[in-house]
């Protein structure tokens, strides 16, 4: 599978069909996702219907002498909890099970504005909780680089779709991690943009304060394209930001000469796989050469990230999911009274990880728990983000680990949900202070299992750092490299 | 911090949950458990601290109030599992949970 910008190009030179590219597309998951199962739905004939319209669309602009939308004909994956119009959208749930939104998320409905084409819905962590994709209600996502291994979660599938080069580009959302940690975790390069940079609106809700719409592609570059296309403010979304959009195109910098990167003591703790903090440290050393100037610095509050993120992360859960209550979409359970449809439906559909959530976002904002708890965690949440403020003072970059290790075994965690939470420590922050984060492949360890490195940087400086990790993947070849499940492909 | 059988299930009434005994007891283990870990934060001075609620500038966004076609009606039941006339259909809503 080439990349978006070989992919457009073959398109636009006239040297591939969008028919063809759909075909392939379609064949690949036929062929792969019975073992990977990145996939919830697939939508083969629309899909190969917008293909062939695609390409009547592009002959049409080719006689006429116009430019043709920028995605015309390109196919694409989405996590299953951004809304599109006419195509089921689970969240990975039971509670939504037979949903089929009337409305396309905006983040979509810009991308298919540009042309894009939706080829299925990727696998999720039940409405974005969890590290892991083991939390979906439909089965878990594979590992394309070992299948006994979880791909990282949430947003798994679409991270596993790019990595086993089912489809060129996937959507997914970033609440905690859920897009930069599956991206370290396959291989594959995961952009989280600055809270209030792209619409939320259509992306069914986890934690308002948090969640986030972001892409994982192959290349910085790629996800840079993306980002230009669906950033921007929308009157449905009262938080997206009326700023100027970022650039398509990462130019103008050949090296890292004047680039600052902070590199923060923290997060480099025993906790940490020795391989992963080698492979990182590797990977300065590249930007180093090519002009960077590495130094060390502190966010002093990163332990406190897993306790905030928790409370926040849930308290606002367990609002935005009192809306799934049988009443206007998904399944109802039977009762006599509503009172008993309620509790009965949200107690048979909602899985046990959703419920814990519930359950302890609730208690958080119990009467008599709220101030110790929530508004706690708020002022702590603070705190975290002047660490970041006072660390951009200082530099222009933050490179740090995606995870404390690489992608670990289907079942690791089961049991211990807290265990689970802990691996987070190194997402969190910036979802907790909104700056972008990108995550790229960097190495590998022992196992042969992908390593991947994040660049932060301030609100709004997405192309700051997708620039920085283009200049790194021009230097190196970690994306380019394979699972061996697509050997002889 | 331990929470009490009870306090699970005030919780889960709270947050409208029906659950099962054995779910009762594994999440006042394992929230437990969670809630002991947030506890650090107990532990933070943070007076004068202001919270956070949105990372972003406070602002108010305004917008014209004009009318506009709202969500194609038959395609927003279609998704209800009980619809009649147009409208959602619902069990009766009085009445005291047992």
């Amino acid at each position: 599978m080439q990349t978006v910008a070989q992919i457009l190009h073959a398109l636009q030179a006239g040297e591939i069909s969008s028919r063809e590219i759909t075909a392939d597309v379609l064949a690949r998951i036929e062929r792969l996702d019975p073992q990977v199962h990145a996939f919830l739905t697939v939508t083969p004939e629309a899909a190969l219907q917008a293909a062939a319209e695609a390409d009547r669309q592009r002959l049409a602009a080719r006689r006429a002498g116009q430019t043709p939308p920028p995605l015309l004909g390109l196919p694409l994956a989405v996590k299953d909890v951004l809304s599109t119009r006419g195509i089921r959208t689970t969240c990975g749930s039971r509670i939504l099970d037979n949903y089929i939104p009337p409305f396309d998320a905006t983040a979509v409905q810009r991308l298919k504005a540009a042309g894009a084409i939706i080829v299925g819905k990727t696998n999720t962590d039940e409405f974005a909780m969890g590290s892991s994709t083991e939390n979906s209600a439909y089965g878990v996502t594979h590992n394309p680089w070992d299948l006994e291994r979880v791909p990282g979660g949430s947003s798994g599938g679409s991270a596993a779709a790019v990595a086993a080069r089912m489809v060129p580009v996937a959507l997914g959302t970033d609440t905690g991690g859920s897009v930069r940690q599956p991206a370290s975790f396959c291989g594959v390069t995961g952009l989280k943009p600055t809270y209030g940079r792209i619409s939320r609106y259509g992306l069914i809700a986890y934690g308002s304060s948090l969640d986030t719409v972001g892409v994982l592609t192959q290349t910085a570059e790629d996800a840079a394209l993306f980002l230009h296309l669906m950033a921007g403010q929308d009157p449905l979304d009262a938080t997206s930001m009326d700023v100027p959009r970022p650039p398509q195109r990462l130019e103008g910098r050949e090296d890292l000469r004047g680039l600052k990167i902070g590199v923060p003591r923290e997060y480099f703790t025993e906790g940490i796989q020795p391989a992963v903090a080698r492979a990182v440290h590797a990977a300065l050393d590249v930007m180093a050469d090519l002009g960077a100037a590495i130094e060390e610095t502190s966010l002093p509050h990163t332990e406190y990230a897993v306790p905030v993120y928790y409370l926040i992360a849930t308290a606002e859960a367990s609002a935005n999911l009192a809306r799934f209550d049988g009443i206007r979409y998904g399944p109802r359970a039977q009762a006599e009274q509503m009172w008993d449809v309620f509790f009965r439906t949200r107690g048979q559909y909602f899985g046990p990880e959703v419920k814990r959530r519930i359950m302890l976002g609730t208690y958080a904002l119990s009467a008599g728990y709220y101030d110790a708890y929530y508004g706690q965690a708020q002022k702590v949440r603070t705190l975290i983000k002047r660490d970041f403020e006072e660390a951009f003072e200082q530099v222009d970059l933050i490179a740090a680990p995606v995870a404390p290790t690489t992608a670990f075994r289907i079942g690791q965690h089961s049991g211990d949900p807290l265990s689970m939470y802990l691996e987070d420590v190194f997402t969190l922050p910036a979802n907790l202070s909104g700056v972008p984060g990108v995550s790229f492949p960097v190495g590998f360890d022992d196992l042969g299992l992908p390593i991947g490195m994040q660049l932060m940087g301030p609100h709004f400086q997405e192309t700051r750092l997708l620039h920085a990790a283009h200049i790194y993947q021009q230097a190196t070849d970690w994306h380019r490299h394979q699972p061996d499940l697509l050997a002889g492909d | 911090m331990s929470l009490t059988r009870e306090e699970v299930i005030h919780i889960a009434q709270l947050a409208r949950l029906e659950l099962t005994d054995e779910e009762i007891e594994r999440y006042r283990e394992q929230l437990s458990a969670v809630l002991d870990h947030v506890a650090r934060l107990q532990g933070l001075d943070t007076s004068g601290i202001p919270p956070t609620a949105s990372v972003l500038p406070p602002r108010t966004v305004l917008r014209e109030d004009e009318p506009r076609p709202a969500l194609p009606r038959a395609e927003v039941l279609a998704n209800a599992a009980d619809a009649q006339d147009g409208q959602f259909r619902v069990p009766p809503v009085f009445g005291e949970r047992e």
